[in-house]
């Protein structure tokens, strides 16, 4: 139980301008912009080192008080929101770029690491590297990243999601023990998780309920050149696989993403196949286009879709990492509100997310962004319904949280998986899941987390 | 409706057939030309219809001004076909249509009409627009574009109402009665697409380059020659109104720019490939762009100037890679009065 001896003692271990418990403060983390209901923590902590992570933890564990890591507080779902109270322990401070590997490409970064911070380090310091992005602020941590499988702008073309390319981690369990993964665990580069048995999966999409991230081994990739963008359009919802497919074959396409929204209105109706693309050279990138336009001559021809011009002043938007695009529509609707299920599914599935998508808004009476973005050459994609809301509307805010169970639902149907889901999408796969697995993941974290003090709430398996 | 004045019966009897003949993009000899254009007289399916990039020049060859460009408009609309993917047409229409959000407000002489593009009101500026009142926007658009996507209807459903919105909200209550077009595409409207369909223009329009020409003269002393050479990138939309392509020399001649001969300009010029871009012939686009640059690179200009922001758009990277510094003819005019 939280009491006020435990945060005198995290006070001794935190300097105590970076503890607190002041409602104002409370009051902060207690919510993220999404639809899911607030709860307080007893307080916010912002350790600077692995060795206060652990103290916090010994501490936490013996007094049986949840621990909710939290990066960024971006996730929209609520993954980071303290549902049982406790202790936010706030990963900010710990922001240091330990180490860039020109020639193994990679980076070791602090648990608390920003996207922004990290792009802009190698942007000044090694220009011809980068590493992925997502496409939220950029004060979204990498650790936050990948601890629920995000994805981003190398997604498509460097092999999966963003935990995919993790290539070590270093994790303070719930009792304090720190545990290294990966080949750093041997020796000291952090160059892959192979060849030792993989641990590092213990950590990754599990919300933060099995342990504390704080070190990252990212790999990083060729930044080339140049960066052009070439977008497809169609009405027909069901060309959309076969486009895309198509495009990724031709293994020239940096990334790849889909976009279908009712606004603005001259869009509307309309699916743009967004696809950027990078080279080292002019010869290179008329080349690239060449070949990706090439595989879709016989469809353009008919002109029932094309290649739609992007006059500069839209290009320089496409071509902007992160996003902006999705940030902008998250307030669409006035009020800051903004969430949205993200399932991974098929590519073949894609039309029928954006049917079920377009049905499950218009029966809410709200309004939507469908999109997509493909993972790893075309073995899957993230399909998100994005639903912005007013938040000072407390009926559409209702609205918009029967809209995403139903999406959550229909993602399952389709065969997808809900993204960070939130408590009840979660709950929904799990309902879903093979009992094995399930049973599984239960010991695997009585085993982690004894306690039970990690994120608890999530993937709560009873 | 508003029906295109056009003679069928002066292309039937034409033995020159100087629209297709003349055509940089459609390759016939005269006997085909003749077939496949007598075929598009009587209504029936010709080549000439998909093979056409909608440059416009036609409109300039034709001895008879007998609107051989608008013609082939309207059998492509009629015909159904579709110079460029029906998605990126449809959304255009949707783009570019009025929002119905015009108010009346008060106007000055010079009245420049910026077209659609009020990015493009940064050139208003300075000695030659002292005073100057711009107006823009979807409501006063002249959407002139459709000719590209083989829709006279969109222009003629929308025109009219164009013209009024001009003179009801800006041009009646000033008591004005000249619009200066800042883009070709406007004054080719209202001379030759508007005469050629029957439709009203109450106001006198006056072409940039007029205005620029006169303008200068009354800083005459003011201008600093700016001695050097500049190669000029004639727009589709200057097809339309060929009587004012005379003020490009006319004005470089008064800002003491040279203007290297090119093989591509006067009636000769060619496409700067954006059109043919969107109607999803690339390499065409590309081989035009290259010409374009390769061109005013041969001609030894170190600026090229623009008077189409489309055409400024397509072809500005690839003039800059090419070492030449891409301008719009108002700012090139500023520019010699070190503005
Ligand atoms: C406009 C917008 C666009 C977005 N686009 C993308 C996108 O393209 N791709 C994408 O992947 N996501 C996207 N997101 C979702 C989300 O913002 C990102 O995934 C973000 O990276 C999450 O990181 P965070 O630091 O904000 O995590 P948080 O929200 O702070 O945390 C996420 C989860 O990770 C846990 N966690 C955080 N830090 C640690 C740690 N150090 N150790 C253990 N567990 C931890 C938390 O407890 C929580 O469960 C977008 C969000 C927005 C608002
Ligand atoms: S349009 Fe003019 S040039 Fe062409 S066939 Fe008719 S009259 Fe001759
Ligand atoms: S508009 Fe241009 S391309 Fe079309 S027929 Fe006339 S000259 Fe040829």
């Amino acid at each position: 139980m939280f009491t006020n001896e435990t945060l005198s003692r995290i006070r001794e271990i935190v300097s105590s301008e970076y503890v607190t418990n002041e409602p104002e403060d409370l009051y902060i983390y207690s919510r993220d912009q999404g639809v899911q209901d607030p709860h307080m923590p007893d307080c916010v902590v912002m350790p600077s080192s692995t060795e206060e992570v652990q103290e916090i933890l010994r501490l936490a564990s013996r007094e049986q008080i949840p621990v909710v890591p939290m990066g960024g507080g971006l996730v929209l779902s609520g993954l980071s929101v303290p549902l049982k109270g406790g202790i936010v322990l706030d990963m900010k401070r710990m922001n240091r770029i330990l180490e860039i590997n020109e020639k193994s490409h990679y980076a070791v970064v602090e648990g608390g690491t920003s996207q922004g911070m990290l792009d802009a380090y190698l942007k000044k310091n090694f220009p011809h590297l980068k590493h992925s992005l997502p496409d939220a602020p950029p004060a979204a941590t990498i650790a936050g990243n990948i601890a629920i499988h995000g994805s981003g702008h190398l997604s498509q073309s460097q092999g999966g999601f963003h935990s995919e390319m993790v290539t070590g981690l270093e994790v303070v369990l719930s009792n304090g023990d720190v545990v290294k993964l990966g080949s750093c665990s041997t020796v000291p580069y952090w160059f892959s998780r192979a060849p030792l048995p993989d641990l590092v999966g213990l950590f990754l999409g599990w919300n933060g309920t099995t342990g504390v991230i704080t070190k990252v081994g990212i790999k990083l990739y060729p930044r080339p050149k140049l960066h052009d963008v070439l977008v497809y359009m169609t009405e027909d919802i069901d060309l959309a696989p076969e486009v895309l497919t198509r495009v990724i074959n031709t293994e020239t396409a940096e990334d790849i993403n889909y976009a279908l929204s009712p606004k603005p209105d001259y869009l509307n109706g309309f699916q743009m196949m967004v696809i950027n693309i990078t080279a080292n050279s002019e010869d290179e990138m008329a080349l690239k286009k060449k070949i990706i336009r090439d595989v879709l001559k016989d469809l353009y021809e008919t002109k029932e879709s094309g290649f739609m011009p992007v006059p500069p002043n839209m290009k320089t938007g496409f071509l902007e990492a992160p996003q902006k695009a999705l940030s902008k529509f998250a307030d669409v609707r006035r009020g800051g509100g903004f969430e949205y299920v993200g399932a991974i599914m098929p590519i073949e599935r894609i039309p029928d997310a954006c049917r079920a998508g377009m049905e499950i808004t218009a029966r809410h009476g709200i309004t939507y962004s469908l999109g997509a973005r493909i993972i790893g050459k075309g073995h899957c994609a993230m399909f998100f319904f994005a639903y912005p809301f007013n938040r000072v509307d407390a009926d559409e805010v209702e609205k918009v949280k029967m809209a995403l169970e139903d999406t959550n639902e229909a993602s399952l149907r389709l065969g997808g998986i809900p993204w960070k889901a939130e408590v009840q999408g979660q709950q929904l796969i799990l309902k879903q899941m093979d009992p094995g697995t399930y049973s599984l993941m239960k010991r695997i974290r009585e085993v982690l987390d004894p306690a039970g003090i990690m994120n608890p709430g999530n993937w709560e398996v009873s | 409706m508003y029906e295109l004045v056009f003679d069928p019966e002066l292309c039937l009897r034409c033995t020159s057939v100087d629209c297709i003949m003349r055509c940089q993009y459609i390759s016939m000899d005269l006997d085909e030309a003749k077939r496949e254009h007598d075929a598009l007289v009587r209504g029936e399916k010709s080549s000439i219809l998909s093979q056409c990039v909608t440059c416009y020049a036609c409109e300039e060859y034709c001895p008879y001004r007998n609107h051989p460009f608008y013609h082939i408009v309207e059998q492509q609309e009629k015909l159904g076909v579709h110079p460029i993917p029906i998605p990126i047409e449809k959304s255009q229409v949707v783009m570019m249509g009025p929002r119905g959000k015009i108010q009346p407000k008060e106007v000055r002489r010079p009245v420049i009409d910026m077209c659609f593009f009020s990015i493009m009101k940064g050139g208003i500026r300075g000695k030659l627009f002292e005073g100057a009142t711009t107006i823009e926007g979807s409501d006063i658009f002249c959407n002139l574009m459709f000719l590209h996507f083989a829709r006279n209807s969109t222009i003629k459903e929308r025109l009219p109402r164009m013209i009024e919105n001009i003179m009801t909200n800006y041009l009646t209550p000033s008591g004005i009665r000249e619009l200066i077009c800042y883009h070709d595409e406007c004054y080719g409207t209202y001379t030759s697409w508007a005469p050629a369909f029957g439709i009203e223009v109450p106001f006198t329009p006056v072409h940039l380059f007029d205005y620029l020409y006169h303008a200068l003269l009354e800083v005459k002393t003011d201008i600093k020659p700016l001695n050097v050479k500049v190669a000029y990138q004639r727009p589709c939309s200057n097809r339309l109104c060929p009587e004012t392509d005379h003020f490009v020399d006319d004005i470089f001649e008064l800002i003491g720019a040279q203007r290297p001969r090119r093989t591509y300009e006067y009636s000769n010029a060619l496409c700067c490939g954006g059109v043919p871009e969107a109607a999803q012939r690339f390499e065409l686009s590309e081989e035009l762009q290259r010409k374009n640059v390769e061109d005013m690179k041969a001609s030894g200009a170190q600026f090229s100037v623009f008077n189409c922001p489309f055409c400024f758009w397509t072809l500005a990277g690839p003039v800059a890679k090419a070492g030449m510094i891409p301008v719009m003819m108002s700012d090139l005019c500023l520019m010699a009065l070190g503005q």
